[in-house]
C-alpha cells in the first residue's frame, strides 16, 4: 500500500475549508478593510487610511488592555497548570472516593459561563455577600483596583481548571503502570515517580494544555464583562473587552477592527512560539508502540 | 463591489458572527426571509420593560382595531437593543417604528439619513400639540422634530430614607455645604452617606450633570454637546470635577463603592435597609423599590428632594437633570412611512394610552395632566416629578445620551476613574478633550 492511498484526499477537507473560509477567514480580510475605514455601523464605512492604527499607541486604554491581557494569562497559566495537573493526577488513581470526589470537582464543568459569573457576582456583593467575610473590612473584592483582577482569575479559573483536570487525568491514565512497578521495586517513592515518570510522561499534556489556557486568556471575554464591566476605572479591562466596548458601546468600529487584527496576530504569534519552542509540533508521541 | 454593497455584507458578517441573526441579511444575501417592505405590518421595537410594555401592547391592540395596516411589537432586553437597532438600522430592512433615548444616540441615525422628520405632520395636527416642550427639544435634531415621547419622565432625584434621617435628627439637605456636613454626621454614625452603585459609571454620572448645572448653567454642556474646543476645559466643568472626586475621597460613598452594583439592586437595598442614608437615582428608583422592598415604600419610609443647591452658583436650582423620556421615531426606510408616522401620533396622543401611562406608575410627558396624576396610585410621588419637571427652566438630558456613543462611553469610562482617583479632574478633561 502506498503512503498516497492512506490519505484522504482534499475533498473530505472541502465542507471544513469552506466553513473556515466564510466564518475564519473572511471576517479576518473584512475585520482587516474595516481597520482601515471610519464607520459606526451606518451607511458605508469611509476610508481612513492608517488613522485608526496611529490612534492606538495614544488610547491609554488599549496599552493598559495589552498590560491586563498579558497579566491575565499568566496568571491564567500560574494558577491552573499546577491545579489542574495535580487534581488530574490524583483523580487519575482507581480508588471508589476519588471517583465520587472528582465528580464534585467537574460539576463547574457542566454549567454556563455566564451562570458561573453572576453567582459569583452575587457570592462577591460586598454588603451582602461572602466577600463581606472575606474581603477584609469592607468587602471590596471586584471594585478594588488592585485585587479585582486576582478575582477574575480565581473565578475564571474555578470554570476552567475541572476541564484541565479531565486533560490530565486521561493522559495520566494512559501512563503504563510498568513503570511505576519498575520504579517501585528500584525503591522509588511517591514523590520521586511523580517526577521521574509522571511529569515526563504528562510533557505532550501540558503543552496542549498550556496552548489553550494562553490562547483562551488572550480572547478571555465573557466573564470579565459580567463580573466587573473591566472595571473599577479599567484595572481589568483586557484588550478583548476593550474592543468590545470600543465596537459595540461606542460604535467606533473601524478602531475596535484595529484592535481586533491586534489581538489576532497576537494571538497567533504566541501560539505558534509555544509549539515551536516545546517542539509540540513535530507530535512525536512518548508511548509504547506508537512512532 | 461598490462601498455601499460591501457596508450592507459587512453588516451581514457581523450580525451572523456575533449578533442574532438579522432579517436584512436575508434580503442581502437573496436565501430566505422577506425582502425589505414586503411586511404587511408596523414593526414597532421597544424594550422589554414590565412597565411600560403593557401599556404599548395596549395601545397597540387599540390602533389596530381601526386601521387597514396592523402594527406589532418586538422587544429586546436594553443592552441588546443597542446593538441590534445599530445594526439593523445600517441595513437594508430596519423597523418601521423604533424606540430611542433622543440625544446624541437619535442625532446619529437622523445625520446618516435614517429618520423621518416629524416636524410638518405635528404642526399640522393640533391635537399633537399636548407634550411639555423641555421633553419635546430632547426629541429634536438641528431643530427638527424626529422623536415623540412615548414613555414617563425620569428626573434624577435625591432619594433619602426617612427613618435613617430621623433616628439621627437630621433633615435632608437644601444646600451642598448641608450635603457635606450630613456626610460627616453620618460616618461617624456608621451608616454610609450615599449608596452609589459605583460599577456602572452612568450612576456617578448624575452628581456631574447637577453639580455642572448648578454651577454653571445648562448652557456649559450645551457646548459640551455642540463640541465646540475647549468646552470640558471650562472652569465650572473643571469646578464640578473636583466636587466629585471630593465627594468620593471624603467618604461620601463608603469605601466599597466600586464593588456595588445597580441591576443586582445591591445598592436600593443598601439603601432600603439603612446601611446608607441617601441614593441619587433617577425616578424609576420609585418604583423600583416599590417593588423589590415594598414594606419601605408603604411604610412612608421613602423620601425625596431636590438635587442641592450649590452657593454661588450660575445654575437655576429648579432645573433638572435625568431621562426626559423615551422617543418613537420612524425609519425612513420603511415601506409604510405614512402609516408608522400616523401611528406613532395617534397612539402616543390618545386620551386612552397617556392614562394607561399613568395607571402603571409613569409621569407622561404630557401638559395639564396634574389632576389626574393626584388621582393615582403614587399620587405623592408623581406629581412631585411633574411639578419638578414642569416648573424647570431646563431639562438636561442625561449626558450618556445626549453625546454620541462613542464620546459617551469614553465620558463612563473617564468618570469611574476619576472616582477612583486613579486621574485628576485635569487630566479628565484632557482625554474627553481628546474623544471624539
Amino acid at each position: 500500500m502506498s503512503v498516497k492511498s492512506q490519505r484522504p484526499g482534499f475533498g473530505w477537507a472541502a465542507p471544513a475549508t469552506v466553513f473556515f473560509t466564510a466564518f475564519g477567514i473572511l471576517p479576518i480580510v473584512i475585520v482587516a478593510y474595516l481597520s482601515l475605514t471610519r464607520w459606526n455601523g451606518l451607511g458605508s464605512p469611509t476610508w481612513a487610511g492608517l488613522e485608526n492604527w496611529r490612534a492606538l499607541p495614544d488610547d491609554p486604554d488599549a496599552t493598559n488592555g495589552i498590560k491586563v491581557t498579558f497579566l491575565l494569562t499568566l496568571l491564567s497559566w500560574l494558577i491552573q497548570t499546577p491545579l489542574s495537573l495535580l487534581l488530574g493526577v490524583w483523580a487519575a488513581g482507581r480508588q471508589r472516593s476519588r471517583a465520587v470526589m472528582s465528580t464534585v470537582f467537574f460539576l463547574p464543568l457542566l454549567l454556563s459561563t455566564t451562570a458561573i459569573a453572576l453567582t459569583w457576582l452575587s457570592l462577591l456583593d460586598p454588603n451582602f455577600g461572602l466577600a463581606a467575610s472575606l474581603g477584609g473590612s469592607d468587602g471590596n473584592l471586584l471594585g478594588s483596583p488592585t485585587r479585582a483582577l486576582y478575582v477574575v482569575a480565581f473565578v475564571i479559573a474555578w470554570q476552567f481548571v475541572p476541564f484541565h483536570t479531565l486533560l490530565y487525568q486521561a493522559a495520566a491514565r494512559q501512563i503504563p503502570t510498568s513503570m511505576y512497578e519498575d520504579a517501585e521495586l528500584a525503591g522509588a517513592n511517591a514523590l520521586r515517580q511523580f517526577f521521574a515518570i509522571t511529569l515526563p510522561q504528562l510533557r505532550n499534556t501540558i503543552i496542549a494544555s498550556s496552548v489553550l489556557i494562553v490562547v483562551g486568556s488572550l480572547t478571555y471575554f465573557e466573564s470579565i464583562l459580567l463580573l466587573t464591566g473591566g472595571g473599577p476605572g479599567t484595572a481589568t479591562r483586557a484588550l478583548p473587552l476593550h474592543m468590545y466596548i470600543k465596537g459595540f458601546v461606542g460604535f467606533d468600529m473601524g478602531f475596535a477592527s484595529a484592535l481586533a487584527v491586534l489581538l489576532v496576530a497576537v494571538g497567533t504569534l504566541l501560539s505558534v512560539l509555544i509549539v515551536r519552542s516545546t517542539g509540540y509540533h513535530r507530535m512525536t508521541s512518548e508511548r509504547e508502540g506508537f512512532l | 463591489m461598490r462601498p455601499a454593497r460591501l457596508g450592507k455584507v459587512i453588516v451581514c458578517v457581523i450580525a451572523m458572527a456575533g449578533l442574532a441573526a438579522n432579517s436584512g441579511c436575508g434580503a442581502v444575501l437573496g436565501t430566505a426571509g422577506p425582502a425589505a417592505g414586503s411586511r404587511n405590518r408596523i414593526q414597532v421595537w421597544a424594550l422589554q420593560d414590565a412597565q411600560n410594555q403593557p401599556v404599548i401592547e395596549a395601545g397597540i391592540r387599540e390602533y389596530n382595531r381601526s386601521a387597514i395596516l396592523h402594527a406589532e411589537l418586538l422587544t429586546y432586553v436594553n443592552d441588546a437593543y443597542k446593538q441590534k437597532l445599530q445594526v439593523s438600522m445600517g441595513s437594508p430592512n430596519p423597523p418601521d417604528v423604533f424606540f430611542n433615548w433622543g440625544g446624541g444616540n437619535l442625532a446619529q441615525f437622523v445625520r446618516s439619513g435614517n429618520v423621518v422628520d416629524l416636524s410638518t405632520r405635528l404642526r399640522r395636527d393640533s391635537n399633537a400639540n399636548i407634550f411639555l416642550p423641555n421633553i419635546m427639544q430632547v426629541g429634536q435634531v438641528d431643530g427638527k422634530q424626529y422623536g415623540i415621547p412615548m414613555n414617563g419622565i425620569q428626573p434624577v432625584v435625591l432619594f433619602y430614607n426617612k427613618k435613617v434621617f430621623a433616628d439621627a435628627g437630621l433633615k435632608p439637605p437644601t444646600t451642598f455645604d448641608e450635603l457635606l456636613s450630613l456626610v460627616d454626621k453620618f460616618k461617624a454614625r456608621d451608616v454610609t452617606p450615599i449608596a452609589l452603585p459605583g460599577t456602572q459609571g452612568w450612576t456617578e454620572l448624575m452628581y456631574l450633570e447637577y453639580l455642572l448645572d448648578r454651577i454653571g448653567g445648562p448652557k456649559k454642556f450645551e457646548a459640551i454637546v455642540a463640541g465646540r474646543p475647549g468646552a470640558w476645559r471650562d472652569a465650572a466643568v473643571l469646578k464640578a470635577l473636583e466636587m466629585c472626586q471630593d465627594l468620593a475621597e471624603r467618604g461620601a460613598f463608603g469605601r466599597n463603592f466600586a464593588s456595588i452594583n445597580y441591576d443586582n439592586t445591591g445598592a436600593s437595598k443598601l439603601f432600603a435597609t439603612g446601611k446608607a442614608a441617601m441614593f441619587l437615582m433617577g425616578s424609576w428608583e420609585y418604583s423600583n423599590q416599590a417593588t423589590a422592598n415594598p414594606k419601605f415604600v408603604e411604610n412612608g419610609e421613602l423620601g425625596w428632594v431636590p438635587f442641592p443647591k450649590v452657593a454661588g452658583g450660575a445654575g437655576d436650582p429648579k432645573n433638572v437633570v435625568g431621562n426626559p423620556s423615551n422617543y418613537f421615531s420612524v425609519s425612513a426606510k420603511s415601506a409604510h412611512r405614512d402609516a408608522a408616522v400616523n401611528f406613532v401620533v395617534s397612539m402616543t396622543t390618545s386620551k386612552q394610552y397617556i392614562s394607561a401611562l399613568i395607571e402603571a406608575g409613569q409621569v407622561p410627558a404630557v401638559k395639564g395632566v396634574e389632576k389626574e396624576l393626584e388621582g393615582s396610585d403614587n399620587a405623592e410621588f408623581a406629581t412631585f416629578t411633574y411639578r419638578m419637571v414642569t416648573q424647570a427652566k431646563s431639562f438636561t438630558q442625561s449626558w450618556d445620551q445626549a453625546l454620541s456613543p462613542s464620546v459617551g462611553s469614553e465620558l463612563l469610562t473617564n468618570l469611574q476613574k476619576l472616582f477612583l482617583s486613579d486621574i485628576s479632574p485635569q487630566q479628565f478633561v484632557e482625554a474627553m478633550e481628546k474623544a471624539k
